[in-house]
């Protein structure tokens, strides 16, 4: 469960722009007629990237009012997920699983990696609001453990030099290369195809050759 | 050794295109009007005679489960929610179904909806997966444009929708009826049941809730017939399955292989190896979290079924396959495990909100070596006091890799309390 802030921390006034309404809107038509609440996740999201990366009571409240539902069932939903923010996060939010099969492949040395380089603890975020650091749980990219997602982008098959190299280049203002940090495309064996040998030489061409 | 013209998922490793033209290349929407002119009865038919189990961990018959939906559509509209709330630890199957063969998943879910009256589809995709829902997102789009649904699906007539809805973080939604709460813009706390969903389910009307993997495949047993799927694997465990095979082998990977081949082939193969060797092996999670480990004497000749497994009372789960050497601390993985329930459970049921905290807290003493002996029995009667005493399965998944762990592991357990000297365990 994740904590909320009070009142006082959040006071400002909080509604959709003009896009953010539209697509709302085509949110809340994919639901039946009188099951409008069945839109209030994705609205939740929606609202929290226009916030910057976390919800306000503000916020919270304005959903209601949009899908008329009362304030109390917008707060038990946005603070029984995960992945609602109710404080300020990092421009970067880094999330590193630390679950069974990241561990087994080193994921104690990724969070140690992110700990030193960014100078927070879990759930801390920097002072001048670039990064978060969070643990997290299992994010099912389990064969290219270990693995940390930023933002909406997962990195795969890390080490402590490429989770580095990645920090860095976000800390610099840079796109880091998604996916995996190894030459191979996706969830694959590394060391070549054992199924789907047709399309070994696809895959020469998208890894740039080997 | 499965053969690759037997592979349904062509495209598991995006080595190609997974849009509308890469997936017609592969044989994806061909003759899909013709396979929805058999009529429904004959589809939930082949989906029986096929031997399909559900792939989402539970193992039920899909076409047995789609013939619970009223035969007849009355006022109340039927609906198939596909389960893509991919969160059980070490399963990372799906994914790879929705970002690289999507258009699987699509004229699966068109075909299955047909099959028991539904007109829409909600797909319930975990937050987390942003990216692979951009992509199943787009290639709904092209089956919007090319007709393939909407109006007139295929030109069949059919009227057919098919919407995306995210998660936004909580394991527990991939327990169906929290499934249906969530998409309903609640929390996510299960149901008690009965009503079922084919009854009662997604508001207030019948539905059907299936993994994704159990729906992608649905269109290749259609076309080829449900004999050759059946012909596959073993007496019921039967066809093709998605295998994640993570953890300490020197190529971790997905697979689609047949049901039943030795786990050792399966790692073998496929995944390298064990790093070492296999006599370096100490035992393998075959199924996701919520299954027993296995020992290394078991994981010489297990095969990968259901019934196979259940016989050494672990079972096949989401076929996630995690393999430990011997290097591993099997104590302190188990107890990783177990912090994890304790994190996920919803904390409606009371066995399971403070049972999972009070499994987790004792598994932290043992491996600390802070615990006495007569801790592992009284650890291992609090999961029995879980188990099975909660609306949902969360519970039993938190007691079963506990009483897995003292069943296979105990040994090893009591040596962390009897030599605390000896323990290498530094984590909090």
């Amino acid at each position: 469960m994740t904590d909320v802030t009070t009142k006082t921390e959040n006071p400002e006034d909080f509604a959709f722009t003009a896009e953010n309404m539209g697509a709302a809107k085509a949110v809340i038509a994919k639901y039946p007629d009188g099951w409008q609440a069945s839109a209030v996740m994705p609205l939740l999201d929606i609202a929290q990237r226009q916030n910057g990366g976390h919800l306000t009571q503000a916020a919270m409240d304005h959903i209601a009012r949009v899908l008329d539902m009362p304030n109390i069932r917008v707060y038990e939903v946005a603070t029984f997920y995960t992945m609602y923010n109710h404080k300020p996060i990092g421009k970067h939010h880094v999330q590193v699983c630390t679950n069974l099969p990241c561990w087994l492949r080193g994921s104690d040395e990724i969070m140690e990696t992110c700990h030193k380089f960014l100078g927070l603890d879990n759930h801390e975020s920097s002072e001048d609001g670039i990064f978060t650091l969070t643990e997290v749980e299992c994010l099912g990219a389990c064969v290219n453990a270990p693995m940390m997602q930023v933002g909406d982008d997962y990195y795969e098959d890390l080490d402590a030099d490429s989770t580095l190299a990645i920090l860095s280049e976000l800390k610099a203002g840079k796109t880091p290369k998604t996916g995996s940090q190894i030459r191979r495309v996706s969830c694959e064996p590394v060391t070549g195809l054992t199924s789907l040998e047709e399309q070994a030489e696809l895959r020469k061409a998208k890894v740039g050759g080997d | 050794m499965l053969a690759d013209k037997d592979r349904i998922f062509a495209n598991i490793y995006g080595l190609d295109d997974p849009f509308l033209a890469g997936a017609r290349k592969r044989g994806n929407w061909d003759g899909t009007k013709k396979i929805l002119k058999k009529g429904r009865e004959q589809i939930v038919e082949d989906i029986k005679n096929s031997g399909l189990r559900g792939r989402g961990g539970a193992g039920f018959s899909t076409g047995m489960k789609w013939s619970f939906m009223p035969k007849e559509v009355g006022d109340r509209p039927h609906y198939l929610v596909i389960n893509a709330d991919e969160g059980e630890p070490g399963t990372c199957k799906d994914r790879e179904i929705i970002r690289h063969d999507p258009h699987t998943l699509i004229e699966g879910a068109l075909i299955a909806s047909f099959a028991m009256g539904a007109h829409t589809a909600y797909c319930y995709v975990r937050g987390e997966f942003y990216r692979e829902t951009e992509v199943l997102q787009r290639a709904v789009d092209e089956a919007y444009e090319a007709g393939l649904i909407g109006e007139n699906a295929c030109g069949s007539g059919y009227k057919f929708d098919f919407y995306i809805h995210l998660g936004a973080g909580a394991y527990i939604c991939g327990e169906e009826t929290a499934l249906i709460e969530s998409l309903e813009g609640k929390k996510g706390q299960p149901r008690l049941k009965p009503p079922f969903p084919a009854n009662v389910g997604v508001f207030g009307c019948p539905t059907t809730v299936n993994n994704v993997e159990s729906i992608a495949v649905v269109p290749e047993i259609m076309r080829r017939g449900p004999e050759w799927f059946a012909g596959i694997g073993k007496p019921n465990n039967t066809g093709t399955k998605l295998f994640n095979i993570s953890g300490h082998v020197n190529t971790p990977c997905t697979v689609e292989e047949e049901m039943g081949i030795p786990l050792k082939e399966l790692i073998e193969k496929h995944a390298g190896g064990v790093r070492g060797s296999w006599d370096n092996l100490l035992g393998v999670i075959p199924g996701g979290a919520s299954v027993p480990v296995l020992n290394k004497e078991q994981c010489d000749t297990v095969t990968m079924d259901y019934d196979a497994l259940r016989e050494l009372r672990s079972g096949l789960g989401t076929a996630a396959v995690m393999v430990m050497d011997k290097s591993t601390d099997i104590v302190r993985a188990i107890t990783r495990l177990s912090a994890f329930y304790k994190h996920e459970s919803c904390g409606q049921c009371t066995p399971c909100r403070e049972g999972t905290g009070w499994m987790w807290r004792m598994m932290e003493r043992i491996c600390k070596g802070e615990a006495t002996l007569e801790e592992i029995d009284l650890l291992e009667q609090v999961t029995y006091q879980v188990e099975g005493h909660t609306i949902c399965a969360l519970g039993d998944a938190a007691a079963w890799p506990i009483q897995g762990l003292i069943r296979t592991f105990r040994p090893e357990m009591e040596r962390r309390i009897t030599q605390p000297a000896t323990n290498t365990d530094q984590a909090a």
